[in-house]
C-alpha cells in the first residue's frame, strides 16, 4: 500500500505553471522560506487533505480531454521534492495514460528519491530566486549552488527545462541579474525558455490571515513596463 | 428548373424543390484560412455606426424606450418606410417607419400591450383599444380556458414566464428561401401544398392547415407589398450578395413586424451568403472590402430591432434583448466544415462596429473545425465577451448540418423544424412544496395533491425522493397541460403568418419545457444525502427553514456523487412530462436554462437546504452555484458536462466568466487555452457555454459609473447584453458569480 501525499489543493485549471492547459496540485510542505513567498499557508508539512498517487491521478484523468498536444499535469508547492517519492509515483501513473508531467520546484534537494522521480519528469519548472549566493543566503535560506547543482543535472539528462524567476524591486530587478539569467540559459542548453514572473502582493491576506509578517510587505509590485524592458533584455 | 439569377450556381435538387440546404452543400467554399484576408470598416460604415450610436444613447436617456407608435398595430405593411439615413445605406427596412420606435403588436395580448405603453408614459390609442375589444387575442383564449389549478401554479411562481401574454417567438422562418427563390416560387408552392389537401378527409387537423396555408399565402403577398414600399421586387430569386442580403433581410424584417415573440432568431445565414460573395468575387464585382461593408449593414440594421415590453418582462428577459440568433461555422455531414470566409465575416463586425449583444453570435463548435477559425473565435471571445458557443458534434447526429439555434440553446432544422416555446418550471420551489406536503411558503398557498409535512429530527434522503417523485409527477402532467392550452391559443388567435411561411407545410413540432434551480437542487439533495439536514418550522407547523451541519458534495466540482444527482434529476423531468400527449404530437424537450429570471426565481423560493437564504438568486441555467466551485474551473465545466443532452435536447445552459490572467500570460497562449477549453468541454460532450474573459473589477465599475461603460457586454444565459441595460438588481447577481482566477 503506497503512503499517500499531503496536499494543498487542487486547481483543474492551470494555464501559468507549464505549457498549454494544466491540472495543477500543490503539495503541503517547504523546506525553504523565500521573503517573497506567495504561498505561506503551504509551508508545513501537514494538512488533513491526505490522497493517494491512484486518487489524484484518477482526478486529473478527468481533464485529459483538455490537454492537448502540450498539456498535462504540474506539482507544484510548497516544495513537491519533499514528497518525491509521492510524486513519482504520480508521474509514472500519468505516463502510463499519456499525461505529460512537469514539476515546479526550487530545485535544492537532489537526493535518490528526487534523481528517481525526474526519470518520469517531462518538464521540470526550475526558480532561480536570485542570481547571487549572498541574496539567496538571505533571502531564501540556502546557497546558489543548490539550485545549479539541480540544474546541472537536468542538463547531464537532457530534461526540459524553463527557468523562473519573481522580479522583485530593488532585489533582482537589474540588468545584471538578466544577464546573469541569460548566460545560465546559454550554458545550459536544456532550458528553451525564461520565464520572469512580476512580485507580487495579493498574498498579504495569507499571512494576515496566519497571524504571521510578509517579510517582503514593503517592497512595490513591478510595473508592466520594466517587465517588459527586462524581458526584450533577456531576448536581445 | 433554371433562373438566370441563378446562372454561375452548380445546379442540384435545390432548384426543382424548396432545399436550402441542397443549394449550399453544392455551391459553398469552405474556408480554413485564417482571419488574415478580413477587412475593416468603411467611413460610410463608420458614419452611419456613429448615428446609429447616438441614437442608443437618446434612447437610453429616454429610459430605454425612445419613442413608441400608440395608434398602429405593427404588421409588414402598417408603417411608410423608415430610414437610418436614406442615401447612406446599403441595406434598408426598419420595423417602424423612424429608427428605434417601438410598434405595437397586441395579438399576443392588448393588456401587455397596455401596460407597456403605459409603463414608458405613453397610452395605447383608443383606435386600438376599440378595435381589441370585439378581437380576442392569444391572451384572452389563454385564460378563458386554464383550469384553476394552472392559474395557481402560475400565481405562485411554480410555473413562470409562460408564454400566455405575448409572442412566444423560438420559431426561425427559413429567411434565406426568400433570396434563393423569390417570393413567387415560394407562393407557388404553398398553393400546390393547399389545393394537395382536396384528397384528405376534412377533420380538424386538415382544416386547421388549410386556413393555415391560406394565412401563409396571404402574408407572403404582404412580403412582397413590403418590399415594393422600399423599391424592391422581391418576386424573383436575388440576382446578386446584396440582394441576397437584402432579400433575406425583409423575410426577417416582416417576421419581426408581424411577431413580438420572446425569441425571433435569424438561423444561419452566414454561409448562405458567401456562396453569392463567392460569385460576386469570381465575376469581379464586388471586392472583400464590399463584402464586410454589406455584412456590416446588414449587422447594423439588425441591431436596431426592438420590440415594447413590460417592466415585469424584462424582470425575466433582462436587457432588452430579441435573441436574434445567428449560428456560425460547424461541420457538414460530409466531413467538410461549414466555415466559410463569411463566418469571419460575421464575427468581424464586433469589430467593424464594435461588440455587441445583438444578433446573438452562436459559434456550433466541433473539435474538428479549422484551428485558424477556433483560434479567431477564441480572440472575439477575449476581446469582446459577446459570443456563445455550441456543440456540434452533439446537434449534427440529432438535426443534420442545416439547423439554427432559436433562443440561446435550442436547435431546430431550418424550415422544417418548429418549436412552442415553455419557459420553466422551478424546481427548487417545488421540492420545498413537496416537503411542506403540497404547500408553498413565500406565497402562502396549497397546491398540489394534499399530504402531511414531512416528519423527523433531520429529513431523509430516501423519504424526500419518494416525496419528490410525487410532486414532480404531478407538476409535469400539470405543465404539459398547461402548455397546451397556450400553443393551442397562440395558432388559433397569434399564428406565425410569414414565419410558417418560410418553414414545410409538414413541420416537425417540439414543445419545449424547462426547468430552473437545478443546482441549487442537486445541492440540496446532497446535503440530505451527505450532511444532516434539520428542517425548522414556523408556527403553523411549515418547514421554512433548514440548520444543515457537516460536509456535503457540491455540484461544481466534478464530484459524481452530487453530480450525478443533477443528472438524474433533468432525467426524471423529462421522463414525467413525456408521460402527458402534446398539442399537435409535439415531442417533448427539456431545456436547463433560465435567461435572467434566475434572479427572479431565486426571490420566489424559500430558503434551501443547500444553505442558499431565502429569496437568494439561483445560479443561471445549468451553472453551478456561485463561488461554491473549489477545484477550479475545469472541474466546474465538467459538472456541468454531465448533465446529458439526450435528456436535455432544448439545450443546457452554462455561463462562464474567467479572468484574463487566467487563461495565460500572452495573447497567444490565451487564445490557444480557451481553444483547448472549449475542445475539451465539447468532447465531455457538453452542450453549451457562455464565455466572458473579463475581471469583476470591470464589473463593478460599470455598476458605479454606467455612463462610462456605455457598450460594456457581457454574455449572461444564452445570450448577451449591455451590461447598463440590466437592473441594478440582475447586475449585482453578475457581479456576484464566480469568475474563474488565477492563483
Amino acid at each position: 500500500m503506497s503512503k499517500k501525499g499531503i496536499v494543498h489543493s487542487i486547481q483543474s485549471l492551470g494555464t501559468v505553471d507549464g505549457p498549454g492547459i494544466r491540472f495543477v496540485v500543490f503539495l503541503m510542505g517547504c523546506n525553504l522560506r523565500c521573503g517573497c513567498c506567495h504561498n505561506p499557508d503551504t509551508w508545513e508539512l501537514a494538512n488533513e487533505k491526505t490522497f493517494t498517487a491512484e486518487e489524484i491521478v484518477n482526478k486529473a484523468k478527468r481533464y485529459k480531454e483538455y490537454f492537448g498536444e502540450k498539456g498535462g499535469i504540474t506539482v507544484s508547492g510548497g516544495e513537491p521534492l519533499l514528497q518525491a517519492e509521492f510524486v513519482k509515483e504520480i508521474f509514472t501513473l500519468c505516463k502510463g495514460q499519456g499525461i505529460n508531467t512537469c514539476l515546479d520546484t526550487s530545485g535544492s534537494i537532489l537526493n535518490n528519491a528526487v534523481k528517481s522521480l525526474l526519470e518520469v519528469t517531462d518538464r521540470v519548472l526550475l526558480d532561480i530566486k536570485y542570481t547571487n549566493d549572498d541574496d539567496y543566503q538571505k533571502y531564501v535560506g540556502c546557497s546558489l549552488s543548490a539550485p545549479m547543482e539541480f540544474l546541472n543535472y537536468l542538463e547531464s539528462k537532457k530534461i526540459p527545462t524553463t527557468l523562473r524567476q519573481v522580479i522583485i524591486p530593488t532585489l533582482n530587478d537589474n540588468e545584471e541579474n538578466i544577464l546573469k539569467l541569460k548566460d545560465i540559459k546559454a550554458t545550459h542548453p536544456t532550458v528553451d525558455k525564461v520565464e520572469l514572473l512580476p512580485f507580487r502582493k495579493i498574498c498579504q491576506v495569507k499571512y494576515d490571515n496566519m497571524g504571521i509578517e510578509f517579510p517582503f510587505a514593503h517592497i512595490p509590485e513591478p510595473d508592466k513596463e520594466l517587465i517588459t524592458h527586462l524581458n526584450n533584455l533577456l531576448e536581445t | 428548373m433554371q433562373h438566370k439569377n441563378w446562372n454561375g450556381f452548380i445546379s442540384g435538387a435545390w432548384q426543382d424543390e424548396i432545399n436550402v440546404r441542397d443549394f449550399i452543400q453544392t455551391n459553398y467554399t469552405e474556408y480554413t484560412g485564417d482571419k488574415s484576408f478580413l477587412s475593416g470598416a468603411t467611413k460610410r460604415t463608420s458614419a452611419l455606426m456613429k448615428k446609429v450610436e447616438s441614437l442608443f444613447a437618446l434612447e437610453r436617456q429616454y429610459g430605454g424606450v425612445l419613442d413608441i407608435d400608440t395608434a398602429t398595430v405593427s404588421s409588414l405593411t402598417s408603417y411608410s418606410p423608415g430610414y437610418i439615413d436614406k442615401g447612406n445605406e446599403l441595406i434598408v427596412g426598419l420595423q417602424t417607419n423612424r429608427p428605434l420606435k417601438r410598434g405595437v403588436s397586441p395579438f399576443g395580448g392588448i393588456r401587455m400591450a397596455r401596460n407597456a405603453c403605459e409603463a414608458y408614459g405613453y397610452k395605447l390609442s383608443r383606435k386600438i383599444e376599440d378595435e381589441f375589444r370585439f378581437r380576442t387575442t392569444h391572451n384572452d383564449g389563454v385564460f378563458r380556458s386554464y383550469t384553476d389549478e394552472m392559474r395557481a401554479a402560475r400565481k405562485c411562481h411554480v410555473i413562470t414566464g409562460l408564454p400566455d401574454a405575448y409572442g412566444r417567438g423560438r420559431i426561425i422562418g427559413d429567411y434565406r428561401r426568400v433570396a434563393l427563390y423569390g417570393v413567387d416560387r415560394l407562393i407557388e408552392e404553398k398553393k400546390k401544398d393547399k389545393n394537395a389537401l382536396q384528397s384528405e378527409i376534412f377533420d380538424t387537423v386538415h382544416i386547421r392547415q388549410a386556413e393555415e396555408l391560406f394565412q401563409q399565402i396571404s402574408f407572403l403577398g404582404y412580403l412582397k407589398e413590403m418590399a415594393k414600399m422600399y423599391g424592391f421586387d422581391i418576386s424573383e430569386p436575388a440576382k446578386d450578395t446584396k440582394e441576397a442580403i437584402q432579400w433575406t433581410y425583409f423575410a426577417y424584417l416582416a417576421a419581426i413586424k408581424e411577431q413580438n415573440g420572446a425569441a425571433m432568431s435569424l438561423g444561419r445565414v452566414s454561409t448562405f451568403f458567401d456562396i453569392y460573395i463567392e460569385r460576386d468575387l469570381k465575376a469581379g464585382v464586388l471586392t472583400e472590402q464590399d463584402a464586410q461593408e454589406l455584412f456590416d449593414d446588414f449587422v447594423i440594421k439588425l441591431r436596431m430591432a426592438r420590440h415594447l415590453r413590460t417592466p415585469e418582462y424584462n424582470e425575466l428577459f433582462g436587457g432588452d434583448p430579441m435573441w436574434i440568433t445567428e449560428a456560425v461555422g460547424g461541420m457538414g455531414e460530409d466531413g467538410r466544415t461549414l466555415v466559410t470566409k463569411s463566418s469571419f465575416r460575421i464575427l468581424n463586425t464586433l469589430y467593424t462596429l464594435g461588440s455587441s449583444p445583438e444578433p446573438n453570435l452562436t459559434v456550433l463548435w466541433s473539435t474538428s473545425l479549422p484551428e485558424g477559425f477556433k483560434k479567431y473565435c477564441a480572440e472575439v471571445s477575449k476581446d469582446t465577451d459577446s459570443i456563445q458557443y455550441e456543440n456540434d458534434d452533439i446537434m449534427r447526429p440529432i438535426y443534420g448540418d442545416d439547423y439554427a439555434i432559436a433562443c440561446c440553446v435550442s436547435a431546430m432544422k431550418i424550415g422544417k423544424q418548429m418549436q412552442f416555446f415553455g419557459a420553466r418550471c422551478n424546481l427548487a420551489k417545488l421540492l420545498l412544496i413537496a416537503i411542506n406536503g403540497g404547500y408553498d411558503t413565500t406565497s402562502g398557498m396549497h397546491i398540489g395533491p394534499q399530504m402531511p409535512v414531512l416528519e423527523g429530527e433531520t429529513l431523509n434522503y430516501e423519504e424526500v425522493m419518494e416525496r419528490f417523485d410525487i410532486y414532480i409527477a404531478w407538476l409535469s402532467n400539470l405543465y404539459v397541460n398547461t402548455m397546451n392550452v397556450i400553443h393551442y391559443m397562440h395558432d388559433k388567435y397569434c399564428y406565425e403568418k410569414i414565419q410558417m411561411a418560410l418553414h414545410d407545410t409538414d413541420v416537425h413540432r417540439f414543445m419545449a419545457f424547462g426547468i430552473a434551480g437545478l443546482s441549487v437542487v442537486a445541492d440540496s439533495l446532497s446535503a440530505i444525502k451527505y450532511a444532516s439536514v434539520q428542517p425548522l418550522k414556523d408556527s403553523h407547523g411549515f418547514i421554512t427553514e433548514f440548520n444543515t451541519t457537516g460536509e456535503f458534495p457540491k455540484y461544481g466540482n466534478d464530484d459524481d456523487r452530487v453530480d450525478l444527482i443533477a443528472k438524474d434529476m433533468a432525467h426524471k423531468v423529462i421522463t414525467e412530462l413525456r408521460k402527458t400527449p402534446t398539442y399537435r404530437n409535439a415531442e417533448h424537450t427539456l431545456s436547463v436554462l433560465t435567461i435572467t429570471s434566475n434572479v427572479m426565481y431565486g426571490k420566489n423560493t424559500g430558503a434551501t437546504p443547500d444553505g442558499r437564504k431565502a429569496s437568494a438568486p439561483f445560479a443561471p441555467g445549468a451553472n453551478p452555484m456561485h463561488n461554491r466551485e473549489e477545484n477550479g474551473a475545469l472541474a466546474s465545466l465538467n459538472s456541468v458536462a454531465k448533465v446529458s443532452y439526450d435528456d436535455c435536447r432544448d439545450g443546457v445552459s452554462n455561463t462562464f466568466s474567467i479572468t484574463p490572467e487566467a487563461l495565460g500570460k500572452t495573447d497567444e497562449e490565451k487564445v490557444n487555452n480557451l481553444v483547448g477549453i472549449l475542445d475539451g468541454y465539447f468532447a465531455k460532450k457538453a452542450h453549451h457555454i457562455n464565455v466572458n474573459v473579463l475581471n469583476r473589477e470591470t464589473l463593478m465599475k460599470a455598476y458605479e459609473n454606467p455612463e462610462a461603460y456605455p457598450n460594456l457586454t457581457i454574455r449572461v444565459s444564452g445570450y448577451a447584453v449591455n451590461f447598463n441595460k440590466l437592473s441594478r438588481e440582475q447586475q449585482r447577481e453578475v457581479i456576484s458569480r464566480t469568475f474563474h482566477e488565477s492563483l
